[in-house]
């Protein structure tokens, strides 16, 4: 049997926009995955200390605040000394294109902007995220 | 360091991977186990259910934050229902635990039904056994939102919580049979409504009706969203715990517990055999012998059970 893909949607900042998070939280379940969400207003410390407790695939965290060159990379470092460096990061909002360019260099491995369709971001989680080693 | 070892250290990271094996049906888990299994025996299991919205969560997450308070160890298994369509579940009671979730004496995994239909997952039984195995003194399972018939979570706790909210419904619903049977302790939440006095009433005069053997369960108020009544909660379900300790229900309780664990084994083994036994080219043509009205499923049942325990 095919392993499940559990996902951390994820609000970290101060943001409390969490439409977003919530259409996309609904098509990764419609695509069969086991979504945790987490809520809005939540620090970075609290996002990597869930993915590890849940044993997730994918952290998928979406930020519309202007604060994702903080709280992103700080993010993937966290997983990283926790030592869950094999998860997903991903990430969306209202993200300028030079950001992205940062974000990646920080581990963020995609960036989602506005216009985005649900069925790209799906396909993009299903073909990578890690199996376990 | 080997996962058997970090999982008795109560490593989270290897609790957490331990319980996805479990759940995966992955083929390291029966060894895990049998590796961990020596080491269960400590941990309490509390079971918390009730109907969609009444407050589940926050109550678990009320409850933790005090056990953890008290330096105990508390992991919670918080079940959300699965989609019968895509598989896939949206697991949101974290929600709710989100002011425990850094605490160091507390675990919390959520989990999908996972196509199980009693208020839990096929998992969750040995998910308890690997917490119980990495040292909590605590196991908090929390099932989906209940209906009336999801009672699987009193086959694994020993104090069983049913949590209710005013104004759903009259006395003859708590008359019924199902999860109002299951209750060691009833919690009428979000007691700061209307109608609250009148539910705890109604319920309270139903359970008057049932003849118990030496524990009546009580039916206590709370509002967890302003944290009023969870000290007294959990000194009822120490109550609990003490009385049946003492009047042996625990040992009893723990003794069918072991039954059901390999129980639950055995029927996810044989029903995989089961299934694969079905994918044979040979048992089609015997469907079509069903189809065709020339034998039934009756006969043809029968003979795949014989053919399998003769191979056996």
């Amino acid at each position: 049997m095919e392993d499940k893909i559990r996902i951390l949607v994820a609000k970290p900042g101060l943001d409390g926009h969490d439409r977003g998070a919530k259409v996309l939280a609904r098509a990764f379940m419609e695509a069969g995955m086991e979504v945790i969400y987490t809520g809005i207003r939540r620090t970075p410390e609290q996002i990597a200390e869930v993915a590890v407790q849940e044993d997730v695939g994918v952290v998928a965290l979406s930020c519309l605040s202007g604060a994702h060159n903080t709280l992103f990379p700080r993010v993937v470092e966290l997983l990283r000394e926790k030592g869950a460096s094999n998860v997903l990061v991903v990430g969306g909002g209202v993200i300028p294109e030079e950001d992205v360019v940062f974000l990646k260099e920080k581990g963020v491995q995609e960036i989602f902007g506005p216009g985005t369709s649900l069925s790209v971001c799906v396909e993009y989680i299903r073909t990578h995220v890690k199996k376990e080693a | 360091m080997d996962i058997v070892q970090e999982v008795l250290a109560g490593d989270k990271r290897a609790v957490a991977r331990a319980i996805s094996w479990v759940e995966n049906g992955d083929q390291r888990a029966p060894e895990l186990i049998k590796r961990v299994y020596g080491k269960t025996g400590k941990g309490y299991v509390v079971g918390i259910t009730g109907s969609p919205g009444v407050g589940k969560s926050t109550i678990v997450a009320r409850l933790a934050a005090v056990l953890a308070a008290r330096d105990e160890k508390v992991g919670v298994l918080a079940v959300d229902p699965s989609s019968p369509f895509s598989g896939g579940a949206i697991l949101g009671d974290r929600v709710r635990m989100f002011d425990i979730s850094l605490l160091k004496n507390v675990y919390i995994r959520s989990m999908g039904t996972r196509g199980a239909l009693g208020g839990l997952n096929k998992a969750i039984r040995m998910s308890v056994r690997v917490l119980d195995a990495a040292g909590y003194d605590w196991i908090l399972v929390e099932t989906v939102g209940a209906g009336q018939s999801e009672v699987d979570v009193h086959d694994i706790a020993y104090t069983t919580v049913v949590i209710m909210a005013p104004g759903m419904g009259d006395d003859i619903q708590a008359m019924k049979a199902g999860i109002m049977e299951i209750g060691d302790v009833f919690v009428v939440n979000k007691a700061d409504r209307e109608g609250a006095d009148r539910t705890a009433t109604q319920v309270q005069s139903v359970l008057q009706l049932s003849v118990t053997n030496g524990w009546n369960p009580p039916v206590l108020a709370t509002s967890a969203e302003e944290n009023s009544g969870i000290e007294g909660l959990l000194i009822t379900i120490e109550r609990h715990r003490f009385c049946i300790t003492a009047s042996g229900a625990l040992e009893a309780q723990k003794k069918r517990a072991a039954r059901l664990d390999v129980l639950e084994i055995l029927r996810t083994q044989l029903s995989d055999m089961v299934r694969s036994e079905l994918e044979q080219p040979d048992v089609d043509r015997e469907l079509e012998r069903v189809i065709s009205k020339e034998s039934d499923p009756y006969t043809m049942a029968e003979s795949i059970l014989k053919r399998n325990w003769r191979n056996r």
